[in-house]
C-alpha cells in the first residue's frame, strides 16, 4: 500500500506493457466453479487412489507419464504451473500460483477498481476471480484459511499423487486461525526424501 | 479509541513501555506515523534532514523498502539512521527481494539493532520499478511473513522450527487496502493477517471515508479492532497533476468525484491548500470512527507538510514522547546505532 503510494508517473506507460512472459499471469479457469467443485469429489483419496499413487511412485516412467497428463489437463484449465501443492479446492478453483506475486493468502492491495491485476492491467486479478467463484457457491470461508509457505522442492511433482498419499493435509490451516495461533511449519517429514530425490519428471 | 487492556494480544509489550509507537497504541492514545523514503544515494545525513521537520509531531516513521521497486538505501539502513536521528522507525520489509532465509535473517538483525517496529508486506512488483528486468522473489507472501515473524518472536523459533536464542522483539505491523476489490474480502484478509501475527495495520490512502467506515464496521464485527490497532492512511493531493496521477496510475487508490470536484473547482493556485484542508478533514473523520487508533500520513517527497496536517487534524504536537518513553536512553536497545542517540526527539 504505502509503497504503491509512491508510484512513479511512468507506471502505466503503454510501451512498458510488453515482455515479462516468463512471469506468472493471472488465469481465470474456463470451467465453471460448480463443475470444478463436483470434479473434486471424484479425486477424494480412497484405497484405489492410494494404491495407484504408490504404484506410480514406484515406477518413474509411469509417474512421469501420469504427471505429464496432470500438467496438460490442469495447465489448460487452470493455468497450473505444477507447484505440486495444489490449493485449488480452497481458492474457488482459481490458481493462486498464476498471481504474478504468487500470493497464496489473498489479493494484494494493488488490484484495480475494475478488478484488474496490478502487474497485468489487461487481465483480471486471479484472487478477484477466486472470490467471485467461491462466493457463488458459498465457499468464501475457504479463503480465510491460512495457507502455509510452499515447499519449493515439490515443483514439478504430481499434486494428485501427493494428495492421495496424504501429504497435502497441512498445506493450509483447519480454520481461520483467529482462536488459537496456528503453527506455520508443516509436520516433518511431509514428503519422503526418496520422493523428492526421485528427480524432476 | 479506547485502549483495550489486552493489547498487544500476545502480551509482548516492553515492560518499560519505551518504544513510542507501542506505548502510544497500548495506552489507547491517538497514534501518528508518517513515511519517508530513504535516499537514492549514499548520503548519511539525508534521513536526518527528512526527519527534522517531523520531530515531535509523529510517534514513529515508516522507512520504506525500495518503494515501487525503485532502488534506494535499504530500509534497515534507513531505520538505523532514523534511530540515530532520534526518531523511532517502522522498518518496512517486503517479500519482493528476499527469500525466507534472508527475510528471517533481516528480521533478526532489525531486533538486534534496536528497531522496535517492523511492517511486513508483499511489496510492489519490479515490473514497474527502475529495474524491470529484475527477478522478483515472492518466496512467501505477506501473511506468511507476518506468521513467520510472530513464530520467531513468540515461539522463539524459525520457520524451520530451529530455536532462536534469544528471540527477537518488535511490534509487528501489516498493511491493508480496504478499497481494492474484492472489497467484501478485505476485512477477512486483515483477519488472516491478525491470525498470522499483525498487531497494527496501516491502510492505503483513505479518500472515500464512507467506504472506509464500512470496512471498519466489518473489522469491528470480526473483533479485529480489539487485537490489531488500525492506523488510517491519509495524505494530501497537492496538485491537479497529482490528482490525475493518483486516479489513473496508482493501483488501489480511489479518489471519489466529490474530492476531485473540490480540487478542480477552485483557483489553480489554491489546489495545494484545498488538498491539505481535505486531508485534515479526512483525518478528523476517520479518527471519529470507532476502532481507529491513529493516522498514518503519507506525503511522498514533501514530508515537511506532515506537521501541518497533524495540527489541522486537531492532534497536538508531542512536546515530548509519552511519559514512559522519556527515559534518557531513548527507545531501547539501539546501542549499536551509528551516531549514538544525541538527536533524541524532544
Amino acid at each position: 500500500m504505502t509503497n504503491a503510494g509512491n508510484a512513479p508517473a511512468a507506471r502505466r506507460r503503454p510501451g512498458r506493457r510488453a515482455s515479462a512472459a516468463a512471469w506468472p499471469r493471472p488465469r481465470r479457469p474456463w470451467l465453471p466453479p460448480g463443475l470444478t467443485y463436483r470434479v473434486q469429489g471424484l479425486l477424494v483419496p480412497n484405497r484405489f487412489y492410494h494404491w495407484l499413487a504408490r504404484r506410480l511412485e514406484a515406477f518413474p516412467a509411469a509417474y512421469w507419464l501420469f504427471t505429464a497428463g496432470e500438467k496438460t489437463a490442469k495447465s489448460a484449465i487452470f493455468g497450473c504451473r505444477m507447484c505440486g501443492q495444489c490449493a485449488l479446492p480452497v481458492t474457488g478453483y482459481a490458481c493462486p500460483q498464476t498471481c504474478p506475486k504468487q500470493l497464496r493468502n489473498g489479493p494484494c492491495g494493488g488490484v484495480g477498481m475494475d478488478g484488474s491485476c496490478e502487474v497485468y492491467p489487461d487481465v483480471r486479478c486471479v484472487w478477484v476471480a477466486a472470490y467471485e467463484r467461491a462466493e457463488r457457491h458459498g465457499r468464501t470461508a475457504d479463503l480465510r484459511l491460512l495457507q502455509r509457505p510452499l515447499d519449493h522442492r515439490r515443483w514439478g511433482r504430481s499434486s494428485w499423487v501427493n494428495y492421495w498419499q496424504g501429504r497435502d493435509g497441512e498445506l493450509w490451516t483447519a480454520n481461520d486461525g483467529l482462536a488459537a495461533a496456528p503453527e506455520i511449519s508443516r509436520p516433518v517429514p511431509s514428503v519422503p526424501a526418496a520422493s523428492l530425490a526421485a528427480g524432476e519428471p | 479509541m479506547t485502549g483495550a487492556p489486552g493489547w498487544p494480544p500476545n502480551g509482548s509489550a516492553d515492560p518499560a513501555g519505551r518504544p513510542v509507537l507501542r506505548s502510544r497504541l497500548a495506552a489507547g492514545e491517538v497514534a501518528v506515523t508518517a513515511e519517508i523514503g530513504p535516499p537514492r544515494g549514499a548520503d548519511p545525513d539525508a534521513i536526518g534532514r527528512k526527519l527534522e521537520p517531523l520531530r515531535g509531531w509523529v510517534d514513529a516513521v515508516n522507512v520504506t523498502d525500495n518503494q515501487s521497486a525503485f532502488v534506494r538505501m535499504s530500509s534497515w539502513g534507513g531505520s538505523l539512521l532514523a534511530l540515530a536521528a532520534g526518531v523511532e522507525p517502522v522498518m518496512q520489509l517486503t517479500c519482493r527481494d528476499r527469500n525466507r532465509i534472508a527475510l528471517q535473517s533481516d528480521l533478526l538483525s532489525a531486533s538486534a539493532l534496536g528497531i522496535p517496529n517492523v511492517l511486513l508486506m508483499t511489496g510492489d512488483h519490479p515490473r514497474f520499478g527502475d529495474h524491470p528486468g529484475a527477478q522478483p522473489v515472492f518466496d512467501i507472501d505477506s501473511t506468511q511473513l507476518l506468521w513467520t515473524a510472530r513464530t520467531m518472536r513468540d515461539e522463539g523459533r524459525l520457520m524451520s522450527g530451529r530455536r532462536l536464542d534469544p528471540p527477537p522483539s518488535w511490534l509487528i505491523g501489516a498493511v491493508e487496502n480496504p478499497f481494492a476489490p474484492p472489497t467484501r474480502f478485505r476485512a477477512a484478509r486483515l483477519g488472516k493477517k491478525v491470525a498470522a501475527g499483525a498487531e497494527f495495520v496501516q491502510t492505503q490512502y483513505v479518500f472515500d471515508v464512507a467506504a472506509f467506515a464500512q470496512w471498519m464496521a466489518e473489522i469491528r464485527d470480526l473483533g479485529l479492532d480489539q487485537r490489531c490497532r488500525v492506523l488510517a492512511g491519509i495524505g494530501p493531493i497537492r496538485s491537479l497533476r497529482a490528482l490525475q496521477h493518483m486516479r489513473a496510475n496508482v493501483p488501489g487508490v480511489y479518489v471519489p468525484d466529490e474530492i476531485a470536484r473540490r480540487l478542480t473547482g477552485g483557483p489553480a493556485d489554491r489546489v495545494a491548500d484545498e488538498g491539505l484542508r481535505i486531508c485534515a478533514e479526512i483525518a478528523q473523520q476517520v479518527l471519529a470512527i470507532p476502532g481507529v487508533s491513529g493516522i498514518h500520513v503519507m506525503v511522498p517527497g514533501a514530508e515537511q507538510v506532515v506537521p501541518e496536517i497533524v495540527r489541522a487534524a486537531g492532534i497536538p504536537r508531542r512536546q515530548e514522547p509519552p511519559p514512559t518513553a522519556a527515559a534518557p536512553d531513548g527507545s531501547g536497545r539501539a546501542t549499536g546505532a551509528p551516531g549514538g542517540r544525541s538527536g533524541r526527539a524532544h
